[in-house]
């Protein structure tokens, strides 16, 4: 089985955002696999444990997502591709015309990604590839069985769960509850260093920067309005709910 | 610049969601005073097309087949595609749902085309398409422009603003669908969760708890100030890992970002990850016993005390004024 792991380098969730020169800043920030990814990562590790084969991760991004390679590496993946060029780190267009034509460039079964990224959260990316590839999708799912070219999946569709099947080749996206994500052990960080990262450029895919260029840019980017400090409200029980509804009811008008 | 722009609904139990009006009015503003049509897609569903209209649609289309029952991505996609052959629309939006956002990129890859995600503003600005949208989970906002001459977007529910509705009546168009030759998926079956009535996603009024509630059991007052209050009820992951509740139920950066106009947190502590699914509530009341915990930072109102007494005697005062 080959399967293929779409990885993205995200900001810690405990990151603050700052924002300098109208643009969130990276300084200082500590960056992680996007969790979603540990997901897909940690479904394509057990498949191959299972059935053997090999997984790949790809990844598209600056020079600091080699550490995020690494992870996935230490975790247990075969082999990655890391596209560096800076005409490749686009929109969502971009990034999944850019990830199709890494990909068919390999043998595939399977692709898993996270379901989304929790930075840009937007969720296309996966989609859009599966669609480039011409192979069908299962997004959000919670549980995943391969039986030769059968695939069985859970679809968490807004707390719904729908069984879906397909048949390999098929692309499918993680979301919480897939499993529990392993910890790299010091065995595989040790081996991940020997493992061979593929540097992938336009030229190599054969694609023009201008072909690929973004469809959406972002134009400006602005914090919430910092909230004015609440009020603890005193008193007992009884008067603090009373005060509370009174509250809600008259000032903010919310009940 | 007219534009001419498409809202498929996005329909749950046979019904329209609010989103959709909301869409709707967005609809109008991107159109430029171009037309605004609806799209109803599913089976026996007919008879929802006409509140399209009421909120703004000029014309409703509409396709009614029994593949389309159930969503499957290929027969919604092939179905959209169809309604945009007739209508040869410039922007198609669609709700930031399980199928919204299953379907629009889709849609967007074999376009070649921009998408801007989980939308909670839209304009015009000098012709130009204009969203704006969360990142960071609700850290930040970025303002988004969309070039090209086929725009999608995905709209977050309880955002834009609700038209107003009106008698207007819309021409209803029904399309007949030409069922793909290859449905590469298929839904074998689907399980039902008994999760409470209302949607967490669209919820006007949220309560949630979190590791606080100390078991299943302890979200019973919960669930019953929810009751009285009409409200979804939410979760922290805390909560969710701990087993008290379904992971659906999660609010955070890696579960439902939410935007109620009133979001109550019981034995929630308020970390990071939990703000960001719920800080840009309207209205943020916390309940807690520790008076450090940082969910009172972002409270608008904060109760400090255990929710086992405090969310039962907030749950008759309620009962006073809404029962
Ligand atoms: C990658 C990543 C993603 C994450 N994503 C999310 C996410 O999407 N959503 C999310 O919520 N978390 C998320 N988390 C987890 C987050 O960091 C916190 O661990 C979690 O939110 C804590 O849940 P909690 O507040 O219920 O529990 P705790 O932090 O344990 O807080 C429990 C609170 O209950 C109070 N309490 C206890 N008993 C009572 C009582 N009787 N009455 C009143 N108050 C009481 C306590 O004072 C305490 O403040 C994520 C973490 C990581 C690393």
């Amino acid at each position: 089985m080959n399967i293929i792991v779409c990885i993205k380098q995200t900001f810690d969730t405990e990151a603050k955002i700052t924002l300098e020169n109208g643009v969130v800043k990276e300084d200082g920030v500590q960056f992680i696999l996007n969790p979603y990814d540990e997901y897909a990562v940690e479904e394509a590790l057990k498949i191959r444990e299972e059935q053997g084969g090999e997984v790949t991760v790809v990844t598209i991004g600056p020079v600091r997502v080699e550490e995020a390679i690494r992870t996935a590496l230490a975790l247990g993946a075969d082999e990655a591709i890391h596209i560096e060029e800076e005409a490749a780190f686009g929109d969502e267009y971009t990034i999944a015309e850019v990830l199709a034509s890494a990909i068919k460039q390999k043998p595939f079964d399977l692709i898993l990604a996270g379901n989304q990224a929790v930075d840009d959260g937007s969720g296309q990316v996966a989609v859009r590839l599966a669609q480039l590839l011409n192979i069908p999708h299962i997004s959000t799912i919670t549980k995943l069985e391969i039986s030769g070219a059968n695939v069985v999946a859970q679809r968490d569709a807004e707390g719904d769960i729908e069984i879906v099947e397909a048949t390999l080749p098929v692309l499918v996206t993680a979301q919480q509850g897939l499993n529990e994500p392993r910890y790299p052990s010091l065995i595989g960080i040790r081996k991940a260093s020997k493992k061979p990262i593929t540097k992938l450029t336009l030229g190599d895919l054969l694609l023009s920067s201008d072909a690929i260029s973004s469809k959406a840019t972002i134009l400006e980017v602005n914090l919430p309005a910092a909230k004015g400090a609440g009020r603890v409200l005193e008193g007992d029980t009884a008067t603090r709910v009373a005060e509370l509804v009174r509250e809600l009811r008259q000032t903010s008008k919310v009940l | 610049m007219k534009r001419k722009v498409l809202v498929v609904a996005d329909l749950r139990a046979d019904q329209v969601r609010n989103v959709s009006y909301e869409a709707l009015g967005g609809a109008k503003t991107l159109s430029g005073g171009g037309e605004v049509a609806g799209l109803v897609l599913g089976h026996e569903i007919s008879s929802v097309a006409s509140s399209l209209g009421a909120y703004g649609a000029d014309r409703v289309f509409v396709i009614d087949h029994p593949e389309l029952a159930q969503y499957v991505p290929d027969a919604y996609v092939a179905a959209v595609e169809q309604a945009m052959k007739v209508f040869e629309p410039q922007v198609v939006l669609f709700a930031h749902s399980a199928i919204g956002r299953d379907v629009a990129p889709a849609l967007a890859a074999k376009h070649k085309a921009g998408q801007v995600s989980d939308v909670i503003h839209v304009e015009l600005v000098d012709e130009d398409v204009i969203f704006t949208r969360p990142i960071y989970a609700g850290k930040a906002f970025a303002k988004v422009k969309v070039a090209g001459d086929m725009i999608f977007a995905t709209i977050r529910p309880n955002n834009l603003s609700m038209p107003e509705q009106a008698n207007a009546v819309a021409e209803v168009v029904s399309i007949s669908y030409e069922v793909p030759t290859k449905m590469r998926t298929k839904v074998r079956e689907v399980l039902k969760k008994a999760s409470s009535g209302v949607d967490l996603s669209e919820a006007k009024v949220i309560v949630s708890g979190g590791r606080g509630v100390k078991s299943a059991e302890g979200f019973k007052p919960i669930y019953g100030l929810a009751e009285v209050l009409d409200a979804a009820v939410g979760a922290s992951r805390g909560a969710c890992d701990a087993g008290y509740c379904d992971y659906s139920m999660q609010i955070g950066q890696t579960g439902k970002v939410v935007t109620p106009d009133l979001y109550i947190a019981c034995g929630i502590s308020g970390a990071i990850q939990h703000l960001a699914g719920m800080s840009n509530s309207k209205v943020i009341v916390a309940i807690n016993k520790d008076p450090e915990a940082p969910v009172f930072k972002v409270a608008d109102y904060g109760i400090v005390g255990d929710l086992f007494e405090v969310v039962p005697a907030l749950t008759e005062e309620a009962k006073k004024i809404l029962v």
